[in-house]
């Protein structure tokens, strides 16, 4: 097994408060891994500070083994690792196959061929795919301003796949989702990381979602790791209990 | 759905006829006014694809337009063709508009309303100084208009035909560029640059494009304005020829395709059946634009949009409906 | 090294006006995001107003007092009430679209109902020279900049220094928070509507006896407000009336030392690059950024 994403070290203060202060671990090749703690831990600096939207104060971020600390998201992007955010954040006047295609067409060819060929740059049939696995069949067309919270929550993690990304890195996906879209999603998720060996970071508040989800779960508080381990157990760490589990 | 495109596809060959063969037997004036019309929605579509479709903001493009027309006075009172002109104005105002899309990487909104009008500022004060180049204001006359294929455009009628062509060749060029994944890129950096970077597009490379094309369809306009007037001093490149453009692309309707046709269309030939109002026609139409804003920010074109996504909302709600009265019948 | 010093007041009469211009323009960016594209207009405009009082047949100071109520009146209560407030709500950026539409319109309304000559208007500072330190220095400078920093320093303790000040305050930096301890928001907003229509009227009536009552007047105050507003700090009132000192020094040196026909040209370089290198102005705070 080899290190998809392997953080070192990673610091991020604002005005003097470190919001990340100094954590480090590595995700294998078709992992899922849970990402949890109390709000203002310090969870999404840390995914903005891999993903390049911010730049940490220091520390080392890697990807397959290339050092990626600073690269903006874009080129991120081009190296296979993909997103989705905490907020909803599809593009609500492009329909649902137009969202999925815009999310791959950086993927293919260059800019020239996105400039004079085809205009859906040949991903109709994978979009297409796409919706049938997210089965967001019947609203292909349909604007996707005009879905339901829980069908833009799917929408917006299909579209985090349409790259075909090595590393995925999830912010709340489940946040607001339904029970019966929760299972729904659940159930894509695992399927994706197993056909395609696509490696996951999950960040989620719904417990029962990251434990029966995730291959291992990392609990941060106050911007440091506080515990790593198999699901089980970081449920019967004691520390975590009493940070985080307990309350 | 395809059966919906006849009817479209049938008034636009109408609409295209029509604008070929009723200007025939126009006075020199009305083909005056009706070439400017295609000359003002190249413009339009420039800034439209800045500002409509890639959310940037200009108050630049006339500026453009300015460079484009002193290209080819230049170039063509020296004897070049005006297609060597073309080439030079579309080259020109690409790399400023690339240079002037770099501030839009740093500062967004009214900053880059700022910048931009500064620069309208002073390519104005560079047009009417540098006596030596565009013979300050005293204004470059006796422009010629173009032979095409030999055939010379001096009367009005054939050179509308060429204003009319290139506004076909450069609308068929911006529909396949909007289309395009381009497109696509444009929109979702207006809707939501974050987003679209962690999709993989380069926003920048995008931001810098859609300034450059935009500005170098200001420039192509610009070169159809000097042998359209046959006359260029500093004083139409004013600051207000910008905000005239940008209120054509508002009032007709910002990100939509024939939103420039139908600004330029107001702008150009409202006045002129409006004449009876006088002077107070600015007037009118700046209170009417207000008042045009206040109801639909997204101009006329999306009134339109509006009220059709409305009634396709009705008439999908209604197959609901249908669909569940035969559900709770059926058993 | 004496003309500099001429230069030197000349400038800072110019650039106290357009200072009253920025603040106000200032003001209405805080507590409504409103970019106000039509604020030289708003300049132009009250100098027509008054003008037509007095071809009533009114004295001066009865144009004055009117002149100033039917700024408050349209360019303060009118404009917030009719394009402000149903513009809002779509947003920065068409609300801004729609003062250029404004600047247009107030610009051809004074045109087609005054004149397009420019007409002469008398000055409420008597002319003549006046001697400081042995040097001859123009009444109407100095009244200017006296009169200018009387009305800077009125605003800004009425921002500081007194209850009203503080809600204005509150209200622009928070208006939730506001709203919450109880302060009238919508009150409050009113009132800086209220506050850059005297600005402007008073503007009006410093700078229109040297430039001449001419509807074409709002493009180069709207446009040197502008600057001196980015140029100082867009979210502080200080850093306007910097800004506009600033520009009217720069203004009235170009045109001595740089060529009279790139003059113009100078702020507008010191915008480009203000916003280039340091977009939060010279006094500003950055503005936050939501990702």
């Amino acid at each position: 097994m080899t290190a998809v994403l392997e953080v070192t070290n990673i610091r991020k203060s604002f005005g003097g408060i470190a919001a990340v202060n100094g954590v480090s671990f590595d995700v294998q090749e078709g992992e899922i891994l849970g990402l949890i703690g109390p709000n203002g831990c310090g969870k999404s600096t840390l995914f903005n500070c891999i993903l390049g939207q911010l730049t940490p104060s220091a520390g080392e971020v890697k990807v397959d083994g290339k050092i990626v600390t600073g690269m903006r998201p874009s080129e991120l992007n081009g190296l296979g690792v993909s997103r989705t955010f905490q907020l909803l954040q599809v593009f609500p006047k492009l329909s649902v196959r137009e969202n999925l295609i815009l999310a791959g067409q950086e993927h293919q060819g260059n800019m020239l061929s996105r400039l004079l060929g085809p205009s859906d740059a040949g991903l109709t049939e994978a979009a297409n795919q796409m919706i049938g696995f997210f089965k967001l069949d019947h609203l292909a067309n349909e604007p996707a301003g005009g879905l339901s919270y829980g069908q833009q929550k799917l929408l917006d993690a299909a579209m985090a796949f349409m790259g075909g990304p090595r590393l995925v890195l999830l912010d709340e996906p489940a946040g607001g989702v339904n029970l019966t879209m929760l299972a729904d999603l659940k159930d894509r998720l695992t399927a994706i990381n197993r056909e395609k060996r696509a490696t996951f970071v999950v960040i989620e508040h719904n417990m029962e979602f990251v434990m029966s989800l995730c291959t291992r779960v990392m609990v941060m508080a106050e911007g440091k790791v506080l515990a790593m381990g198999r699901p089980d157990e970081v449920r019967a760490n004691p520390a975590v209990i009493e940070a985080y589990l307990g309350h | 759905m395809t059966a919906a495109k006849y009817p479209k596809i049938g008034f636009g060959i109408v609409v295209i006829a029509a604008l070929i063969i009723v200007p025939m037997n126009f006075n020199r004036y009305g083909l005056f006014i009706l070439s400017q019309w295609a000359v003002m929605t190249i413009a339009a579509m420039g800034l439209n694809l800045t500002l409509g479709y890639a959310g940037q903001v200009s108050l630049a493009q006339g500026a453009f337009v300015g460079i484009g027309a002193y290209a080819a006075a230049i170039m063509t009172s020296n004897g070049l063709p005006l297609i060597a002109a073309l080439g030079v104005a579309i080259v020109l105002c690409f790399v400023i508009g690339w240079i002037l899309g770099y501030p839009a990487l740093r500062v967004q909104h009214h900053y880059l309303a700022f910048v931009t009008l500064a620069f309208s500022t002073l390519a104005f004060l560079v047009f009417r100084n540098e006596d030596w180049l565009t013979k300050g204001i005293y204004g470059i006359s006796n422009i010629p208009r173009p032979e095409i294929f030999g055939y010379p455009t001096r009367r009005p009628l054939p050179f509308y035909y060429v204003c009319l062509g290139s506004l076909g060749i450069v609308s068929l060029a911006v529909w396949w560029l909007i289309r395009s994944p381009w497109g696509r890129a444009f929109i979702a950096l207006r809707e939501n640059p974050v987003r679209a970077l962690s999709l993989g597009i380069d926003t920048r490379r995008y931001t810098l494009m859609a300034f450059a094309i935009g500005s170098a369809l200001g420039g192509i306009a610009g070169t159809l304005y000097a042998p359209l007037t046959q006359y260029v001093d500093p004083v139409p490149f004013h600051l207000s020829l910008s905000l005239d453009l940008l209120m054509m692309v508002i009032v007709g309707g910002s990100g939509f395709f024939f939103g420039p046709f139908l600004g330029a269309m107001i702008a150009v030939l409202l006045p002129e059946w409006l004449r009876f109002t006088q002077g107070y026609y600015l007037m009118l139409y700046a209170i009417a634009v207000i008042g045009l804003l206040i109801y639909s920010p997204t101009g006329i074109l999306g009134i339109l949009d509006r009220f059709i996504s409305e009634r396709r909302t009705k008439a999908a709600s209604a197959l609901r409906a249908v669909a569940k009265a035969k559900l709770e019948t059926a058993p | 090294m004496s003309n500099l010093l001429d230069l030197l007041i000349a400038g800072l009469a110019t650039g106290a006006i357009y200072a009253i211009v920025a603040v106000g323009f200032t003001l209405l960016w805080q507590t409504s995001q409103t970019i106000n594209f039509a604020q030289g207009e708003f300049v132009m405009l009250p100098a027509f107003l008054m003008l037509a009082v007095m071809h009533a047949g009114a004295p001066f100071w009865v144009a004055i007092v009117i002149g100033i109520a039917l700024s408050l009146l349209l360019l303060g209560l009118g404009f917030k009430l009719l394009l402000v407030d149903p513009m809002l709500r779509h947003g920065v950026l068409p609300l801004a679209i729609a003062t250029m539409a404004l600047a247009i319109g107030i610009k051809e309304a004074a045109k087609q109902f005054w004149s397009a000559e420019a007409s002469p208007f008398p000055s409420i500072i008597p002319g003549g020279d006046i001697t400081i330190f042995g040097r001859i220095v123009a009444l109407q400078s100095i009244g200017v900049l006296v009169l200018a920093i009387l009305a800077v320093l009125g605003l800004t303790t009425l921002l500081n220094r007194t209850s009203i000040g503080h809600q204005m305050q509150a209200a622009a930096q928070n208006p939730t928070v506001a709203r919450i301890v109880g302060v009238p928001v919508e009150r409050m907003i009113l009132l800086t509507f209220l506050i850059n229509a005297f600005l402007v009227a008073l503007a009006s009536l410093l700078i229109t006896p040297i430039y001449l009552a001419k509807f074409s007047n709002g493009e180069v105050l709207g446009q040197a407000a502008f600057i001196a507003a980015i140029v100082g700090g867009f979210n502080q009132v200080r850093g306007a009336i910097a800004g506009g000192l600033l520009i009217g020094v720069v203004d009235n040196l170009s045109a001595a030392y740089v060529s009279t026909q790139y003059r113009a040209a100078v702020p507008l370089v010191l915008l480009i690059a203000i916003i280039l290198f340091r977009p939060q102005g010279m006094m500003g705070r950055p503005e936050e950024r939501t990702v």
